[in-house]
């Protein structure tokens, strides 16, 4: 039977040429690469679209780490805390990169860093790191601390300050606001506040906080702040002005703006009477 | 900056033809110069947007504004901005400025009113205008020249707009759009002070133990007034008291203590409800050693219309007005007095079921005596007051008769300092103008007012209303400084000042803006110009004046920076310089002057205001403008020819009006100086012209005028105000310092008017008589006698110098109410968000995408008896039209119910074509916050 | 006993080597060791020199990262190291993956698989070529180290020294993929850090070599050798393995009961090769 289909294709058909048939193999394989391109792009993109996670100390920004950083481990060998963990499959974060959560082991912000200079690609970056060509832990950036105020009970008048203590900037990165507390009448709020300028995102706080899941958490400082852009400059604060170095011309759409003023002009009137 | 070959070519080119005519080199090249360092500059300058004038500071960096701040040495905001401040800059920066003048044209270029609009030189701009004009001059005289003014004029644009109108045009065609929002004050103010503006400042705020906010909205519109407000109140949370009077639930209730909501309309009521608490239930917190000294009681006629139109007038002849609209339109001439009002005209005579036969508004008063002024406010019970005035159905009288006393409690408890703010509220009112001056009743009769913490602060809204729009004068009524286009003395004292034949100016002014829109409709006005602003979507009855623009032999040219509603409706569009592009001055809401310096050249081949007017001088002569115009609109006597007067004073036929009005010698004296430290280093468009060598009027690249003509509009305009209690300080000192509240007075500002204390002129007028007080306003300060009922027409006239005015005058229903087939009041407004009608934040990115669209806010009961549900599109229609709005039963404004409110800054939910052109008939402001409604699903 | 040594004695020697590396680096983690720490993406021998994949550093290249000099070293001494001793010895004598697809392999051998599927492979040797193109265009397009990101190499290693989460289910769909899809169906078809070696060894120095003068036709060697189609010339002629896709795993050399095969250095044989 296997001898007859051939036979009748070829009655049929024409053998294949040889230039057709490196034709449709190449067709094939360029058609395969691109499927398996876009499943393979899809799966990538979607393993690294995590931006909750805390990176060691010196981290470069996420979308350059992910391209720079090799998944050696380095990073979390030097680490004397065993803070450092690297994302294992399951983990659903960018596999075999470093991070860190600080509820289970924050970082103990080491004046040596070691974590930093063994990084062989630069991902973790010593000169962000680096004050007067010392390393200075204290103006890294893994994070910022958010305090949740519904469930800080510190915000409900309960003296509790455990993060503020536990702070290795305390009175920099987290102070204490004191407020009347109007019900008592004689006793006042002892809220921490922290200050993004000096917090470095350790999680000290988050792993001292008492409550059951923690009020006071750090996140990357991209999803923790705002920007207001360089756009507006705060009169009142002269160290401000440094931002409209990177100031320059404007040139705004919106809905209303987005034809040419000649077409919304010469557009009917049927809306107006 | 850099600058090509070409340009730097361009400009050595302009500075050695500068230097040729003896002037320095301008900015252009300092600028680039100390760019190329890389730096920026800062510089400052007032906001752009409310009437709270606050300060900024602007970046410049390589020709562009970059950046702002707010100006921490700026005594009103400290540093701070509103959202709005906020993007001062961005709002000049939108991707469809406008950049060229533009047409409408057929297919061979030739003028069509229905053709398309194309761009033209200004050289042909300025033709068609000028052959526009003459021909409306011709056909209808003076009047039929009409500009659309403006509150966001620069003082100097204003100036010389009215200038070239009423000195070179005799039109007084000339009005703002302050008249849509501040007139009422401004009649209040007359009324009651004799004089304009305000007797506090903002310094009350934080002197005041009891902020009553009257009908405004301060938390939306004055955001940063109203976080002096709430500093105010945290500050002394037990002592302040802050009172929300409002029609509807929004931002400024947060902060109160107490709200009030209202029925619209029965804010007169209110008021007379807490003077009749003082005068009948607590007559010992009346300081009469006060009263004796400063103040008469007065009253006028009630039956004064509503200021629409009066039958017989041309377009209601013509059936232009639907059946529908007349049932409204006819109330003007006669009204039946209805169950609501009737107690409250008892004392003047009517009773329920009468007709009231209305006669034209007039400002018209006389003396009547405290009893009669008693008998005025009898009806005020607590019991009628709560009955009319109650706005909330789901409110329990009880619970709001509590609130009135608490009110009335306040303003009467001895040592305790009280201010009533208001805006549009008081003023956008079909009797704004009486709410205005019931508002002084109760402070005078307590003797709280003009005094630190004590006084009714009427709020402006625009950023220059009082600085221009009303100082200036830029009204049809108004000449500079609180003169009277009707006053002979007046008249002739500024056309000495403008050196121009006596004579010339026109006695009648009567077009104010709403007379301008319905002049159009009539055919009487043929050209008008609109000048920053955006009449054809601010105004109500929007479809009429549309229409008229669109349809009749009219010619409308519109200056603007951006294609807005207006623009569309016009047949000529100039590109207008936005305001750091040019030079300029702005006063504020407490009478402080602030000027600032041009920061950036304009885009594209805009040019100022100021230059569109000096420019268009140029095409008027004395022989073109100056002769004898027969009786024509409002003005019922011709206007004799004043050209042999002027060929006496030394002009020709041919002089130019720009020769007469803006480059004559005075002008020319004010010379362009670049070792000046004000003018050092910063463009001058107008005046040396710039690098864009712009194409002018003429065909030719502009040079400048080559003197230093902003200087010189402020100068001349200044001198008007010294001496009169009005004083302006020199141009130089206002660009040394953060504004100063006039009276300036030996350098020094006045913080409250009228108060012997702190106004020097009060001070000279009690310096025999030894009394706190002098309300030295001069108009209306000779009185006949009368009662509640007319006046005694017999009686003399007796003076009242340095006194003001109590007045007698009741609650009286709006024209238009809910009933039966329109049974939803309608208030429109604005929102924080944006400014007016949109144009300029509604292309900021960030604001537009905050609120990108009006609402239609409402009571959620009334949406679900309409079935409507949240976010879905629903119409609002009244008797003049309809438009779609997004129902909104959340949120920042919160009807109760029976009441919707729709902002009307988005030209896409075009509300105004839903209002009434309903005015205030001494005012003639129109009345925005009521009409009636049916809202139902679209 | 010696034949056995013999006949095992390189595949012995690949698994010390590769099981010991294991050790060494687990050692760094756990103990503290300082001779291999790291793994194989990166790692610091003796706590000084460097060494970093080459692949992965071209992904990075390709992503837009900026390479570190200590990254450019230690690609250095990685790609000197097996031009020296040829490029896929990586393969066969480094990379953990190595034991899984032979287990496979074996099993597969064992169990007869091949003869239910037929001799005829359903894909080409060339698709890991096509895949180390593919993963430098998904680089180079969403600026991160794309096959980083999914390979079950650096997934496996990385487990066995700092933890394995759910990494064993890579190893095992590799292991069940190799044994039932696709005969050496990993490291022959699709691994596209095999393709990048097999592209470094065909400049590499050390290389097997066939001596067809003792060749008895017997064909083991090409039944062992995962890569057999670099063993065309077996008996036909005296040559060098010059394909870079042969692992130098010398499973031919000791399955070879003729001394038919062996070692040489590339220069020598290629001398022989010209006949001199």
């Amino acid at each position: 039977m296997s001898e007859n289909r051939p036979e009748i294709k070829k009655k049929k058909r024409e053998p294949l040429s040889d230039r057709r048939k490196f034709i449709l193999n190449m067709a094939r394989g360029v058609g395969l690469v691109t499927m398996g391109g876009f499943v393979w792009s899809a799966y990538v993109d979607e393993v690294t679209a995590s931006t909750l996670l805390l990176r060691p100390p010196g981290a470069i920004k996420e979308k350059d780490f992910l391209k720079t950083c090799i998944k050696c481990g380095l990073c979390a060998l030097a680490c004397p805390y065993d803070t450092l963990l690297l994302a294992k499959p399951g983990d659903n974060k960018p596999l075999g990169t470093p991070y860190f959560i600080p509820r289970d082991i924050p970082c103990y912000m080491c004046p040596d860093i070691p974590c930093v200079p063994v990084c062989p690609t630069g991902a973790l970056d010593e000169t962000s790191v680096t004050t007067d060509g010392v390393l200075d832990i204290n103006i890294a950036d893994m994070g910022l601390a958010i305090v949740d105020d519904e469930s800080c009970i510190a915000f409900w008048g309960i003296q509790c300050d455990a993060c503020y203590r536990a702070c290795p900037l305390l009175g920099e990165a987290i102070t204490i606001e004191y407020e009347k507390n109007a019900r008592t009448g004689k006793h006042a709020f002892m809220k921490p506040i922290v200050h993004s300028d000096a917090c470095t995102g350790c999680g000290l706080c988050e792993r001292a906080c008492v409550t059951e899941k923690p009020a006071i958490f750090v996140l990357p400082r991209e999803t923790a702040m705002g920007k207001a852009g360089d756009y507006y400059i705060k009169g009142w604060d002269k160290e401000d002005e440094k931002r409209l170095e990177n100031a320059g011309e404007i040139k705004t759409t919106t809905e209303i703006s987005k034809q040419s003023a000649m077409d919304s002009l010469n557009s009917g009137m049927e809306d107006l009477y | 900056m850099s600058l090509s070959r070409r340009e730097f070519l361009k400009s050595s080119a302009a500075a050695s033809a500068a230097a040729a005519i003896g002037m320095s080199v301008p900015s252009e090249l300092e600028a680039a110069a100390s760019e190329a360092e890389g730096g920026w500059r800062w510089d400052k300058a007032a906001c752009r947007f409310c009437g709270t004038g606050c300060g900024i500071m602007m970046a410049t960096k390589n020709g562009k504004i970059v950046a702002v701040k707010g100006d921490p040495a700026a005594p009103v905001n400290r540093g701070l901005n509103c959202i709005k401040g906020y993007f001062n800059a961005k709002i000049m920066y939108g991707a469809d400025r406008l950049t060229q003048p533009l047409l409408r044209v057929d297919s061979n270029g030739n003028f069509d009113k229905k053709g398309k609009f194309a761009p033209v030189s200004w050289e042909r701009a300025f033709d068609e205008m000028e052959v526009n004009i003459k021909k409306a001059l011709k056909e209808s005289g003076p009047e039929g020249v009409g500009v659309f003014a403006s509150g966001q004029y620069t003082v100097m644009e204003g100036y010389a707009a009215q200038k070239m109108m009423k000195g070179g045009f005799r039109s007084n065609a000339i009005d703002p759009n302050a008249r849509h929002c501040m007139a009422s004050a401004v009649v209040g103010f007359y009324q009651t002070f004799g004089v304009d503006e305000p007797s506090g400042c903002y310094d009350d705020i934080e002197l005041t133990d009891t902020v009553v906010a009257w009908g405004s909205n301060m938390a939306e519109m004055h955001p940063i007034l109203w976080s002096r407000v709430t500093d105010r109140k945290l500050s002394d949370p037990d002592r302040v008291k802050v009172i929300s009077i409002q029609t509807y639930t929004h931002r400024t209730s947060d902060l109160a203590d107490t709200e009030i909501i209202f029925s619209p309309n029965t804010d007169t009521a209110l008021w007379n409800y807490v003077a009749r608490e003082i005068v009948y239930n607590n007559p010992e917190s009346i300081d009469w050693d006060f009263i004796k000294k400063h103040i008469i009681f007065a009253a006028g006629p009630v039956n004064i219309g509503y200021g629409m139109r009066r039958k017989g007038e041309k377009s209601l002849k013509d059936g232009k007005y639907s059946a529908k609209e007349m049932e409204i339109i006819d109330k003007e001439m006669k009204t039946t007095v209805s169950a609501k009002e009737a107690p409250a005209l008892e004392p003047y005579g009517y009773k329920e079921g009468d007709t009231m036969k209305h006669t034209p508004g007039t400002l018209g008063h006389w003396e009547i005596s405290f009893e009669e002024y008693k008998k005025s406010l009898a009806p005020y019970t607590l019991d009628y007051t709560a009955k009319i005035v109650k706005g909330d159905p789901d409110e329990s009288i009880e619970s709001f008769k509590a609130k009135l006393q608490e009110l009335a409690d306040l303003y009467i408890e001895k040592d305790r300092k009280v201010v009533s703010f208001w805006t549009m509220g008081m003023n956008q009112h079909t009797r704004g103008t009486w709410c205005n001056t019931l508002s002084y009743n109760v402070h005078f009769l307590l003797n709280k007012q003009a005094k630190p913490g004590n006084g009714a602060f009427s709020l402006t809204g625009q950023p220059s209303a009082c600085g221009t729009a009303r100082e200036v004068g830029t009204f049809t009524h108004r000449l500079p400084a609180d003169m009277m286009v009707k006053n002979p003395k007046h008249r002739k004292i500024v056309e000495n000042k403008w050196n121009v034949p006596e004579g010339t100016l026109n006695g009648v002014g009567k077009q104010h803006i709403m007379a301008i829109h319905r002049g159009i409709e009539d055919g009487l006005v043929k050209f008008a110009w609109v000048n920053v602003c955006n009449p054809y979507q601010d105004s109500a009855s929007a479809t009429h004046w549309i229409k008229a623009a669109r349809e009749m032999d009219n010619f409308i040219v519109t200056s603007d920076g951006y294609p807005g509603i207006s623009a569309k409706v016009s047949d000529l569009i100039l590109p207008s310089a936005m305001m750091y592009e040019k030079w300029g001055a702005y006063g504020n809401a407490e009478r402080r002057t602030q000027h600032w310096r041009q920061q950036v050249i304009p885009v594209g081949d805009a040019m100022s205001d100021t230059w569109q007017w000096v420019e268009l001088s140029k095409r008027f002569t004395v022989k073109d403008v100056w002769g004898s115009y027969a009786p024509s609109g409002p003005r019922k006597k011709a206007l004799p020819s004043v050209i042999d007067k002027a060929i006496a004073m030394g002009y020709t036929e041919d002089t130019t009006m720009f020769d007469i009005l803006f480059a004559n010698d005075t002008a020319k004296s004010y010379k362009l100086d670049q070792n000046d430290p004000i003018q050092k280093g910063y463009d001058n468009s107008e005046c040396y012209g710039d690098s864009r060598n712009v194409v002018g009027s003429d065909g030719k690249v502009f040079e400048g005028y080559g003197f230093f003509i902003h200087k010189y509009l402020f100068e001349e305009y200044a001198a008007f105000t010294r001496g009169h209690g009005h004083d302006l300080a020199p141009f130089d000192v206002y660009h040394k310092v953060r504004g100063l509240k006039w009276p300036v007075v030996d350098g020094k500002e006045t913080q409250w008017r009228f108060n012997a204390k702190y106004d020097p002129y009060a001070a000279k007028a009690t310096k025999e008589s030894g009394n706190s007080h002098a309300f030295y306003g001069t108009l209306a300060k000779a009185l006949q006698h009368g009662s509640l009922m007319g006046k005694d027409k017999a009686s003399k006239k007796t003076g009242l110098k340095n006194k003001a005015k109590i007045f007698a005058r009741p609650y009286m229903d709006p024209p238009e109410m809910p009933d039966a087939e329109y049974p939803m009041w309608l208030s429109t407004g604005r929102v924080l968000e944006h400014w007016h009608s949109g144009t300029m934040t509604m292309r900021v990115p960030e604001l537009y995408r905050a609120v990108p669209e009006a609402l239609c806010y409402m009571h959620p009961q009334d949406a679900k008896e309409k079935d409507l549900k949240q976010g879905a599109l629903c119409w609002v229609e009244s008797r003049r039209g309809k438009v779609k709005a997004r129902v909104e039963t959340r949120g920042r404004n919160r009807p109760s119910r029976g009441l919707a409110y729709v902002p009307w800054f988005d030209e896409k939910v075009f509300i105004n074509k839903v209002c009434l052109d309903a005015t205030c008939p001494m005012s003639k402001q129109t009345d925005f916050k009521k009409c009636a409604v049916k809202i139902y699903k679209a | 006993m010696a034949t056995l040594w013999n006949s095992y004695r390189y595949l012995v020697l690949r698994r010390v080597t590769q099981i010991g590396l294991l050790v060494l680096y687990f050692g760094a983690n756990a103990w503290g060791w300082t001779i291999l720490m790291g793994n194989l993406s990166s790692s610091r021998f003796l706590d000084f020199v460097p060494m970093s994949d080459p692949y992965a550093a071209l992904q990075m290249l390709v992503a837009g990262a900026v390479l570190a000099t200590d990254l450019l070293i230690g690609v250095a001494v990685v790609t000197v190291f097996y031009l020296l001793i040829g490029g896929r010895a990586f393969c066969s004598w480094v990379c953990p993956i190595n034991m899984i697809t032979d287990a496979a392999n074996f099993l597969r051998r064992k169990l007869e698989i091949d003869r239910i599927q037929g001799s005829k492979q359903p894909a080409s040797r060339n698709m890991r070529y096509w895949i180390l193109a593919l993963s430098l265009i998904i680089s180079a397009i969403m600026g991160l180290t794309a096959f980083e990101f999914i390979s079950p190499i650096s997934m496996v290693h990385r487990g066995i020294v700092f933890g394995l989460g759910f990494g064993w289910a890579a190893m095992l769909i590799i292991f069940l993929f190799d044994l039932f899809v696709l005969k050496n169906g990993w490291c022959g078809h699709v691994c596209p850090l095999g393709g990048f070696y097999s592209l470094l060894g065909k400049f590499s120095l050390i290389r097997v070599q066939h001596y067809e003068e003792n060749c008895t036709l017997c064909m083991k060697c090409k039944t062992v050798c995962p890569e057999h189609q670099v063993l065309h010339m077996i008996g036909k002629k005296s040559l060098p393995v010059l394909s870079g896709e042969c692992s130098n795993c010398a499973r031919c050399i000791e399955v070879c009961d003729d001394d038919a095969l062996g070692f040489s250095i590339r220069n020598l044989a290629e001398n022989k090769k010209t006949g001199e």
